[in-house]
């Protein structure tokens, strides 16, 4: 209910990790995205709740350069997402895994390697193969992957050009306990490393143990943003009862 | 004032074309060669010219909107299309039903007819990517490279067929005999060409209407939703 | 600039090798151009002399249907898994991307037409090697028309649900001006005429290439960008 637009506890100097200033989205006349402002420090963790609809993904992909703002802007470490430079920063684990089927394993992972300008992409590809467990299928087409292998490989290719900054919408949906173990694993040592991490999801529990601060989103507006208090540790639910609207 | 200028030019529009037709049909006299059917000329030229430079128009206003993201630039770029889709038409019609007396053919394969046609047919893919296009952002900046890529498009279009029909002549539909036509019959032809720019503009207006209300029900629709 | 050819390279490589593995398209292609092909030689009578003057029109509509079903494929297969936001979210340049897939497509595009031709040649009778040399240059500039129109509108197209009936209606009569020039400049190379006065179709191909593949690469990030 309130709208307070409090900025999390700014750590480190210079710029922040993220900077978003008064970001609109229009859908036409439609404001799903209305007036939309906070910063986040570098080395934090993000969680972004909201219900559906509430337009976690509309933010989420403005803030990965998928697309623009109608208004306002969103700064990566001082600058502009939308430039080739500031990609190269970022991370993004999206709803869909973003391999090919029809490439193997490690194709993909060199593919990405490519794109992302990493020095020596073969050995960076190996290797992430190996921290996911798939080095063994390296050679395999994903589209004869098990469910799991699929999500460890998507969570490989996001992790690979060490992104100071990582994006992730809801990332924990759908995955058996052995991704999910891999992931938090992987996200727990990427925040200890002092990456930033903006993630939306509706598993609670599991944001809110990884979170430093918490930010909720409801009919396109930032209803609450501020650092991850015990009582939201204690009691998950609590953040959506007291500014959550009704349901 | 909109709703005052809107009607003015209405009321203007029909009276200049109440006294074009009866300046056709009534005043001037049979043409020489061609008897009475070539009053179809009067509606045929004008109809090609705004047919044809009506995707060229329409150029400028897809690049207003892709700088500015005014929906306005959208509406009018697409108004102006659809608006000259119709004049293409008529031109068509009016070219079949005219070959069709002078020379016995419904169809024949001018260049200006061929060029129109093809315009035709990048134009009812613009107004069909219109209409699979919900969401109004998305609409207008797609539209809107269609329209840049159809008009350039266009330009290339008018000048291969033209260089093939030099290559392989066709006869041609005109009545200027040797280089002119009696004065009468040109002056009437541009008071027409007037009259039909003007109902061009009137229903380029419409348009713009139409495309606010549309957007404003898309807007509506999505508030309904997220409720 | 060495990042850019190396990004262009990686999609490449990526489409070939994918298009290579599956071979979905490029057989579809070359079955859909070989049926085409021997149908056409049951509407005409490949004896007359009239056929000389139709064999290059024939040939171009059936490089531009057979085409546009590997062009139509172009930037659908990005949809699955959501690739396509991966690869957007990466460094990668909108010019870059359309590009490589260009470049890619233009690949399979050539291998459709090289297995085209011979058929071509025995079906109809025609002697394609009197001016090898011209042929060749004006198969390479079609066929890079074909391409750019094709992978540009694929991309415009490709979050839309209507897309496989659009895409032919929108993408053919953009197709028309490098189509007629190609089929005039064939007819002629065919028959064994000198180029002459068809110089100017070559200038129209070269002309269409060049402003088509600047728009492409001025405007594919506006239309992949939401």
């Amino acid at each position: 209910m309130s709208a307070g637009a409090a900025s999390s506890s700014a750590s480190g100097s210079g710029n922040d990790a993220l900077l978003i200033d008064g970001v609109w989205k229009f859908y036409g006349e439609y404001p799903a995205l209305r007036d939309v402002g906070f910063r986040i420090a570098h080395g934090s963790c993000v969680a972004l709740l909201g219900r559906n609809g509430a337009g976690k993904t509309t933010l989420l992909k403005i803030l990965a350069g998928l697309s623009t703002p109608s208004k306002g802007r969103v700064l990566v470490d001082g600058a502009d997402v939308r430039a080739q430079a500031t990609r190269a920063k970022i991370g993004v684990l999206g709803h869909g895994i973003g391999v090919y089927d029809e490439l193997s394993a490690f194709e993909n992972l060199r593919l990405f390697a490519d794109l992302y300008g990493v020095p020596n992409p073969k050995k960076v590809a190996m290797e992430w193969l190996e921290r996911t467990g798939l080095e063994r299928v390296k050679d395999g087409l994903v589209r004869e992957f098990s469910r799991g292998m699929r999500q460890r490989l998507a969570v490989a290719r996001t992790f690979l050009h060490s992104p100071s900054v990582m994006l992730f919408d809801e990332p924990f949906t759908a995955l058996d306990d052995r991704a999910i173990a891999v992931l938090q694993s992987l996200l727990k040592d990427a925040n200890a490393a002092g990456r930033t991490i903006v993630m939306s999801t509706h598993q609670i529990r599991e944001a809110m143990e990884l979170a430093t601060h918490v930010a909720l989103i409801g009919r396109g507006e930032l209803i609450y943003s501020g650092g991850r208090t015990q009582q939201m540790l204690d009691d998950p639910g609590w953040l959506y009862r007291t500014y959550g609207e009704s349901s | 004032m909109r709703d005052k200028i809107f009607y003015g030019l209405s009321a203007a529009t029909a009276l200049l074309l109440i006294r074009n037709l009866y300046m056709i049909f009534m005043v001037l006299p049979d043409e020489l060669n061609q008897g009475a059917a070539y009053r179809i000329f009067y509606f045929h030229v004008p109809s090609a010219m705004l047919g044809m430079s009506g995707i060229g128009i329409a150029l400028i206003f897809s690049v207003l909107y892709l700088i500015t993201k005014d929906f306005r630039w959208d509406s009018i770029a697409a108004g102006i299309t659809e608006v000259s889709m119709v004049f293409c038409t008529m031109f068509l019609v009016t070219g079949s039903l005219w070959g069709r007396i002078a020379w016995g053919v419904w169809w024949a394969w001018d260049p200006r007819l061929t060029s129109a046609l093809v315009l035709w047919l990048i134009g009812s893919g613009y107004l069909m990517l219109r209409r699979a296009i919900d969401e109004p952002t998305t609409r207008a900046r797609l539209s809107a490279v269609l329209s840049i890529f159809g008009s350039v498009n266009s330009y290339i279009v008018w000048k291969s067929i033209e260089w093939y029909r030099t290559q392989h002549p066709q006869p041609v539909l005109s009545i200027r005999n040797g280089g002119g036509m009696a004065p009468g019959m040109e002056a009437t032809m541009y008071w027409n060409l007037l009259a039909l720019v003007m109902l061009g503009v009137l229903l380029v207006m419409i348009h713009m209407r139409q495309e606010t209300m549309s957007r404003d029900v898309e807007a509506l629709r999505r508030y309904a939703h997220a409720l | 600039m060495k990042e850019f050819a190396r990004q262009v390279w990686a999609i490449t490589g990526k489409d070939l090798r994918s298009e290579m593995r599956t071979k979905e398209a490029i057989n579809a292609s070359l079955a859909f151009a070989v049926v085409i092909l021997l149908l056409f030689s049951f509407a005409f009578d490949q004896s007359s002399d009239e056929m000389k003057t139709m064999a290059g029109g024939l040939l171009w509509m059936v490089f531009a249907f057979a085409g546009t079903l590997v062009l139509n494929r172009s930037f659908v297969r990005e949809v699955p898994n959501d690739c396509l936001d991966a690869i957007l979210a990466s460094p990668i340049s909108g010019a870059a991307l359309f590009l490589g897939k260009a470049i890619g497509n233009f690949v399979l595009l050539m291998i459709i037409e090289m297995a085209c031709l011979p058929i071509f040649s025995v079906f109809y009778d025609v002697r394609l090697t009197a001016q090898p040399g011209w042929l060749a240059a004006v198969m390479l500039l079609a066929t890079w028309a074909l391409v750019v129109i094709g992978t540009m509108f694929s991309a415009l197209t490709v979050n839309m649900r209507l897309r496989e009936l659009m895409l032919p209606t929108l993408v053919y009569p953009m197709m028309i001006p490098a189509l007629t020039a190609a089929i005039q400049l064939t007819t002629v190379l065919i028959s064994g005429e000198p180029i002459g006065e068809n110089m100017i179709w070559f200038r129209l191909l070269a002309a269409f290439d060049i402003i088509f593949t600047a728009l492409a690469v001025t405007f594919v990030d506006t239309v992949l960008q939401g």
